[in-house]
């Protein structure tokens, strides 16, 4: 037994991460860009053309993990934000603000690829349907957060705020998303539900790989937002100047 | 003022906020004639059918409830923010729960339980049945204290702020959805004929679980706004 402790917290200083990030970012944009060539050419020229969809169905190669990041990232941002509020770790905080962004466009993406594959599957490009709408909600959470955020000059005050907003956002999205269901069951419009047909194993496959390049992706820019971050607020600071010469 | 016990100190603070609306009645009828202006605007904006201005009706009374009790959110601690008295409250040493809890219940009772009393008139506008009216009334009177407890989340993020009205809309709109969907549920059941009694639960559950944790929340906002 080694009597040598790992410092878990020494990363948490943004002088030790800023060079760390600078040191990974390559490595995750180089898996990135391999894991979305593999899972596209699994998804476009392995996986089979669904008999009830024809080839439409083949954006839920990126519209699911689309959908899933942007959930993920959410409870993730929420928890960075609430650990940089409760141990006043800047770093976390930091973390939040740049992982809003992803997140907020990767339910962008979403709600757009779902609309243009409801347009084949559906015949309309938007229906209320539970799922829609509490995606929906779920973007006005993001743009709520990112616009108080940047209308607070304080970067502090504004880590902390965006910190009770998120935490508030994340006890109401099981609330909203149960009430949607039942608002949705209680006006039973033109509810769809073709989502229910069976995957073939290569097409789980591309989704699954496409959703791991979207991680690395969201890793990869997530790490160069925050060094940007970084060097936005601490300017002055002397480890700066010297990673930066 | 240390020999202010806490529920004096409650009420005190409840008392002093009706007394500043009183003086300012202006701000509190503004509120109100909003409601009852945007509810007026939607028969003239679809078309005067009996019909289809009852089957519109629980879902116009929740929004213009909704966007009336937001124009009056920044009112909760803006005056006080302003003029130094909300930092000298958050100095006492009473807890800061029952402070923001007792400006909420201000709030309630000056901005928000006016609407509760006029919706029914506005209800008769579109047809609506004696019963469906009484439901409109239980249900604004267990959703609209939610609204105000949530929405003091916002105003108390948004304390001080650039454009905070806006911010607040963006912050608060989408937290107030269950609401929404629940009281209009119980008016629209009630209008379909059947129980609004799980909506109304829904509701009291909603109104429950946000007097727990909304004045915390706020608090800590408050905290953070104004240090």
């Amino acid at each position: 037994m080694s009597n040598r402790k790992i410092n878990w917290y020494k990363y948490a200083a943004p002088a030790n991460f800023y060079p760390l990030a600078g040191k990974m970012i390559p490595w995750f944009a180089v898996m990135t860009a391999l894991l979305f060539i593999l899972g596209l050419y699994v998804g476009f020229f392995v996986a089979p053309t669904d008999f009830q969809q024809g080839e439409a169905y083949r954006i839920i190669f990126i519209h699911v993990p689309a959908a899933w990041m942007g959930m993920f990232l959410y409870v993730l941002m929420a928890i960075y934000a609430g650990v940089g509020w409760a141990f006043n770790a800047r770093l976390a905080s930091m973390m939040a603000t740049a992982i809003s962004t992803t997140g907020a466009i990767f339910t962008f993406i979403s709600l757009v690829t779902g609309s243009l594959w409801g347009r084949p599957a559906w015949g309309v490009w938007w229906v209320w349907d539970a799922r829609l709408t509490s995606t929906l909600i779920l973007m006005f959470l993001y743009i709520g957060f990112i616009s108080l955020q940047s209308s607070i000059d304080d970067p502090r005050r504004a880590d902390r705020a965006g910190a009770v907003l998120a935490l508030v956002g994340v006890i109401n999205v099981p609330i909203i998303y149960f009430s949607v269901q039942w608002w949705n069951s209680l006006h039973q419009g033109a509810t769809i539900t073709a989502r229910s047909f069976k995957m073939a194993p290569s097409m789980l496959a591309a989704m699954l790989i496409l959703l791991a390049a979207c991680w690395m992706y969201s890793i990869t820019v997530i790490l160069v937002r925050v060094r940007y971050i970084i060097r936005e607020r601490e300017p002055e600071s002397p480890w700066l100047a010297e990673a930066l010469a | 003022m240390s020999a202010y016990s806490l529920p004096s100190m409650f009420g005190w603070l409840v008392w002093r906020d009706l007394i500043l609306a009183w003086r300012r009645r202006a701000d509190v009828l503004a509120t109100v004639f909003f409601f009852v202006i945007v509810v007026s605007l939607f028969p003239l904006g679809i078309g005067p059918e009996r019909e289809t201005l009852r089957s519109i009706a629980p879902g116009v009374v929740w929004v213009a409830a909704l966007l009336a009790s937001m124009l009056s959110l920044g009112r909760i601690f803006g005056n006080d923010y302003q003029d130094g008295t909300l930092e000298q409250l958050l100095l006492t040493p009473q807890s800061t729960y029952l402070i923001v809890l007792g400006k909420i219940l201000a709030h309630w009772l000056v901005s928000e339980l006016p609407l509760v009393i006029i919706a029914p008139l506005l209800g008769l506008q579109f047809g609506l049945s004696q019963n469906s009216l009484a439901i409109v009334v239980v249900s604004l009177l267990l959703g609209t204290p939610v609204l105000s407890l949530i929405g003091s989340i916002g105003a108390a993020l948004t304390l001080g702020l650039r454009a905070a009205n806006v911010l607040v809309a963006l912050l608060v709109l989408p937290l107030y959805i269950p609401v929404l969907i629940f009281g209009t549920g119980a008016v629209q059941a009630s209008v379909g004929g059947t129980s609004p009694q799980p909506y109304l639960l829904l509701l009291g559950a909603t109104l429950v679980l946000t007097l727990v944790f909304a004045p915390w929340a706020t608090s800590a906002a408050l905290k953070i706004s104004v240090e």
